[in-house]
This record gives structure tokens, C-alpha cells and sequence, in this order.
């Protein structure tokens, strides 16, 4: 320090003080950002307070029948703290709630709600606790996805219930895998991040957000090219081409019998 | 044999086609009914025009041909055209099925419409009597007697020995059925699961935390060690063994266990062989709510809250379980191997 104090006459030390002011305020500044940063990317939809009361009115309006006043759970319906963003935007945005009537799943049907409405729902649930938020743009472009990749994730991971062409499947008691042609992706990622009623979750730790980008590739090639090989019935493999060739190929059979049998006239 | 059964054919009641008189018999022989000739047979022009008929369906035929060589050689398929794939597969299945199909009916029309379609009778020859017999028994012996069998016993005594011999291989083959002798199922009882390997995801072979998995997880598993198998139809034949499922749920969802099975899972997260115990197709159509893990092929559903229990469809034992637990980093690992054999049962299991 005695050095220090020594030479604080020095002509160089105005330059040397300002440089350390300088890296010293950079550096903080710097460093404030990207936390600030950090922070935004945690809470990318960044919902204002006015949304999450808008959207706590609609929930009391319209959800907490089955989810509770506060969205707690109560014997009609699961506790939504911790549901996240995702959920609200997944199971209100594609109609499957609110839910029409109960039975083995809630099904797709027209959306009750507008985008705004939905968003504000969202933004209400996710104020109740940490959990998925809506995936970000970056992650939705289809175009920089790798197609194959995406294919084999979808066929290790999802191809089981959804049918190796995405058509979807049957389960157990009145339960479906959905198809899955014409969904949107932002609507295939949020089911991926939350696991929406019957479906397993698949977080990002399972399949990072950029694989999930591949499979959303993977889907959305698959429904753009059609079907190289004639009548797809479906893509439902032996149950409707097995109908069919055995409904035609018997009525075929039954008629070049009768026919082989007539008398010429 | 004596001469009973041999009737005359004159005084029995012998039913002659045409005939319809009564015959003594409860029904009468109403025999055939009149000849109705058919219009190509009176009518020149009706019989060309069935010509025509038969030569288009000919023609067709020929035409089919020709689309399926068009289809195979003309149309280009580059690589990703997916437009002229289809098309070629088109010319291809239509032009064989109209090939075949035209062929087919224009043989058939043929036959109905020109071909003579008069009634024709073959009687039944009568039974005669002693002396056929004994002809066809002199037939016998002149066989015998032109093989030279009884002349030259050393072709008789080497054909005895080859038919003796010749059923031989099927007792070997039937032999291999023999249970008490292991012919190569040992390779069934284990896999490459050991303790201390790590479960890694497939197919992108990073290991799984259990602290990322969330509740209501399921992940698709295979042996760290896996990659290290070098040699391609070994590597696959040892994942068809050890592929697993690895599913988390709340810990107070799973049935509660007692004994060694009581370490077997790592705070609700449980794993299983993906392998049905029905004819070995891949379980894992896992609903996580009800935890019913249900195969696609025959509807063997198991419960995994409980061991994965069978609780449907033709499967005869619950999923073998693969025992867990985590390393020193927190990675998920194998206690052993399985305890029992994966896949369908087989009588070897014991």
C-alpha cells in the first residue's frame, strides 16, 4: 500500500485510475446483464400483473369448479400449482379444457378461449408456481431441424402410442394417443414438457429442447410429403388394410364365383 | 370275397341317366335337363362378338405388360421425388394386376361363351368279376418279377437297409426337443446388465440423473456398456435382450414390497425389461396415470405400481424388474443383472 500511495503521483496514474474505473464498471455492468438475462430466459413470457389478475378472474370463472378456488385440487381435478405455463397454454389452447364432460380423456375440440385469454390463464397458473413455460420461437422452427434425428427420437420415444406414422393409437379403457397431423408446434412441444393426462413427460433433461425441435421437424416432414405408396387408409397398418382387403377381396371372390358359374347367355 | 355284392348290373336297379322312369327307388332320376344352346352358338354374330370379348380382356393384358415396363423403366425416380415414386408404384401394381387379371378372365370368358358346352356322361364301368382280380394279382407278380427282387437279394437287402436308415434324421431333429440338455438357451438367462452400469438413454447414450427425472417420466434405456460391443449383430442381439423402461412416479404410488425386491427401485423411480413376457414385443405404451404399461401387439397390459403385475391380455409373468440405484455422481446405475430371464417364457425357465 505504500507503494501504491507513493506513486499516486506519478503522471501515469490518472490513466491507470481511469482504466481500473473503467474495467471495474464494465465488468459490473456486464455482469448485471447477463443475470438480468438469465433471469428473463427463466420467465420468458414475462406476464405482467394485470394478465395474471385478468387471468385469476377467468380461472375462478371457469376452472376452479374441478381445480379449487386457487387452483389447489380438489376431488374433480388435479392441483394446477406447479402445472406451469405450458399446460394452461397446451390443455386450453387445443379446447381439451375446460373439459366438455368427464370420461377417459378430455378431448380436442374448438378452443373456448382467445389467445389473449389463454395467455392471461397461463400467466395466472404459472404465478402459482415454478413449472414449464410456453418454448420459446427459437425452438418451433421447424426449418433448422434435423428430420432423421427427430425420426429416430420419435421412434424410440413416441412412435409406440402415436403409431410410426403419427396417426395415433388406442390405449387401455376408452384411452387414445391422439394423431397427430395438423397440430401445432408449439402444441406438440408443451405435451412433450408436460405430459398432458395419460401421456409420459419428456423434459428437457430427457430430450433437450433442440431434440424436441427435431422431432417437431420430424412430424411436420412426415405430414408434408403424403404418402409414397397409394391409399394410406389411415396409416393404421393391418387393422384397416386387413378390413378392407378382406370386405373387398371377399366380395371380389363371391362375385367372380357367381360369375364363373352363370351360363353364357 | 364271394359273390355276394357282385350283382349283375342288368337285373339290379341300375339308374340310368336320362332315363327318369320309375325304378323302384323312392326317387326317381329326374335325369338332366334339356340342352339350351348358347347365343354364340346359334348366333355367328354373337360368337365374334364374344371373340372381341375375349381378345379386349387379351389386350389388356398385354396393355398391363406394357405399363408395368413403362413404370420400371421410363419413369425416373431421383432420389426424394416423391411424386414420381408413387407414380411408378402405381404403373407398377396396376400394370401386373391388370397383366395377370386380363389373362385370367378373358380365359374364363373363353370357356363360358365359345368353348362347347354340351352335357357329357361317364357312366360308372361295372364291377366284374374273380378274373380281374386275378389279373391284376398276375400284374403284381410280373412287376416283382421284372424288378428281379427275389433274383438278386443284394439290391432287396441294401434297399431295406436305405429305408431302415432313411427316418433316421428325424429322430436327430426330434431329439433336439429333448429338454434335459442345454442347447445354447443359457444365452437367454442373462443379458449385459451388471452391477454398477450405468442406464444410459437411448439412442443418445447420455446417462440419466435422478434428479432430472420428473414425476411422470418415462425414458427409454439401454446399458452404458452396450457401445462397447464393437461387433454389429452382437450389439444388437445384446440390446434386444437388455432394453429397459424406466419410469418415475410418486413414491407412495408403488405397491409396498418386502424382501430383497424392497431396494429394487430409487425413490419412485422403477425399471423394467422392455421385453413382453408374451411373445417378446416392446412394452411401453405406459399411461401415467393409472401406470398401466400396455403392449401394442396382443393387449398384455402390466400394472408398474406393482411390480408390473399382469393385469391383462395373454401374458404370463410379470416384466422382470431391473434393480437400481444411484452412483457416487447421482447417476442412475444397475444393482445386477436381471434376476430373472427377459422375454417370452420357455421351459427352460424352470
Amino acid at each position: 500500500m505504500k507503494a501504491l500511495s507513493q506513486q499516486r503521483r506519478h503522471p501515469l496514474a490518472a490513466v491507470a485510475l481511469l482504466l481500473v474505473g473503467l474495467l471495474l464498471t464494465g465488468g459490473l455492468y456486464a455482469a448485471a446483464t447477463s443475470v438480468n438475462e438469465a433471469q428473463a430466459s427463466n420467465v420468458p413470457d414475462a406476464y405482467s400483473a394485470s394478465d395474471v389478475e385478468e387471468g385469476e378472474r377467468l380461472f375462478v370463472a371457469n376452472c376452479a369448479t374441478c381445480h379449487g378456488i386457487n387452483a389447489a385440487g380438489s376431488d374433480a381435478g388435479p392441483s394446477l400449482v406447479g402445472a406451469g405455463a405450458a399446460a394452461v397454454d397446451f390443455q386450453v389452447g387445443t379446447g381439451r379444457m375446460p373439459m366438455q364432460m368427464s370420461g377417459p380423456q378430455a378431448k380436442q375440440k374448438p378452443a373456448q378461449f382467445n389467445d389473449e385469454q389463454t395467455m392471461q390463464l397461463a400467466a395466472y397458473v404459472a404465478s402459482l408456481g415454478a413449472g414449464p413455460s410456453v418454448p420459446e420461437d427459437e425452438y418451433l422452427d421447424t426449418s433448422e431441424g434435423d428430420i432423421s434425428r427427430g425420426g429416430e427420437l420419435f421412434r424410440i420415444n413416441c412412435a409406440m402410442c402415436h403409431n410410426a406414422a403419427a396417426a395415433g393409437g388406442a390405449l387401455t379403457e376408452g384411452k387414445f394417443a391422439p394423431a397427430l397431423a395438423g397440430v401445432e408446434s408449439k402444441h406438440i412441444y408443451e405435451a412433450m414438457m408436460t405430459g398432458p393426462q395419460n401421456m409420459p413427460e419428456f423434459n428437457d433433461s430427457n430430450i433437450p429442447a433442440v431434440d424436441k425441435r427435431d422431432i417437431i421437424a420430424f412430424l411436420k416432414n412426415n405430414e408434408s410429403q403424403g404418402v409414397p405408396g397409394g391409399f394410406a387408409l389411415g396409416s393404421l397398418g393391418p387393422v384397416s388394410e386387413g378390413l378392407l382387403i378382406w370386405t373387398l377381396g371377399l366380395v371380389l371372390l363371391i362375385g367372380s364365383m357367381v360369375w364363373l358359374t352363370s351360363r353364357s347367355s | 370275397m364271394g359273390e355276394h355284392g357282385n350283382g349283375d348290373p342288368q337285373s339290379d336297379a341300375v339308374i340310368r341317366a336320362g332315363e327318369g322312369k320309375s325304378s323302384g327307388h323312392a326317387i326317381d332320376n329326374p335325369g338332366l335337363p334339356p340342352h339350351r344352346p348358347r347365343l354364340a352358338d346359334v348366333d355367328e354374330k354373337a360368337a365374334k362378338r364374344a371373340e372381341r370379348q375375349v381378345s379386349a380382356l387379351f389386350l389388356i393384358s398385354i396393355i398391363g405388360t406394357v405399363m408395368f415396363f413403362v413404370g420400371y423403366f421410363v419413369v425416373g425416380v431421383t432420389a426424394g421425388d416423391l411424386e414420381m415414386l408413387r407414380l411408378q408404384n402405381t404403373l407398377l401394381g396396376l400394370g401386373v394386376a391388370f397383366a395377370m387379371l386380363g389373362i385370367g378372365l378373358g380365359v374364363v370368358q373363353w370357356a363360358r361363351a365359345l368353348m362347347p358346352d354340351h352335357e357329357v356322361i361317364e357312366d360308372r364301368k361295372p364291377l366284374r368279376k374273380e378274373e380281374d382280380r386275378a389279373e391284376a394279382a398276375a400284374t403284381i407278380n410280373e412287376i416283382v418279377d421284372e424288378t428281379q427282387i427275389k433274383r438278386r437279394p443284394l439290391l432287396r437287402n441294401t434297399l431295406i437297409g436305405a429305408a431302415l436308415l432313411a427316418p433316421l434324421p428325424a429322430l436327430v431333429v426330434l431329439r433336439d426337443l429333448d429338454r434335459s440338455e442345454d442347447f445354447g438357451v443359457e444365452r437367454m438367462r442373462h443379458t449385459i446388465w451388471e452391477e454398477g452400469v450405468r442406464l444410459v438413454r437411448d439412442p443418445t447414450g447420455t446417462p440419466i440423473r435422478a434428479a432430472d427425472l420428473t414425476v411422470g417420466s418415462v425414458v427409454h434405456v439401454v446399458p452404458e456398456t452396450l457401445r462397447e460391443i464393437s461387433e454389429h449383430g452382437e450389439r444388437l442381439a445384446a440390446k434386444a435382450k437388455s432394453v429397459v423402461l424406466l419410469i418415475r412416479m410418486q413414491p407412495d404410488d408403488l405397491a409396498p414390497v418386502t424382501g430383497e425386491q424392497e431396494n429394487w427401485t430409487y425413490e419412485g423411480i422403477i425399471a423394467c425389461s422392455k421385453v413382453c413376457t408374451h411373445v417378446g414385443c416392446p412394452v411401453a405404451l405406459y399411461e401415467r396415470q393409472t401406470h398401466h404399461l400396455l403392449c401394442p401387439c396382443h393387449q398384455s397390459t402390466f400394472d408398474a405400481a406393482q411390480q408390473f403385475k399382469v393385469i391383462f391380455g395373454p401374458a404370463g409373468r410379470p416384466l422382470p424388474q431391473l434393480p437400481i440405484t444411484v452412483d457416487d455422481e447421482g447417476f442412475l446405475v444397475a444393482r445386477s443383472d436381471f434376476t430373472e430371464p427377459v422375454g417370452p417364457t420357455y421351459w427352460e425357465r424352470g
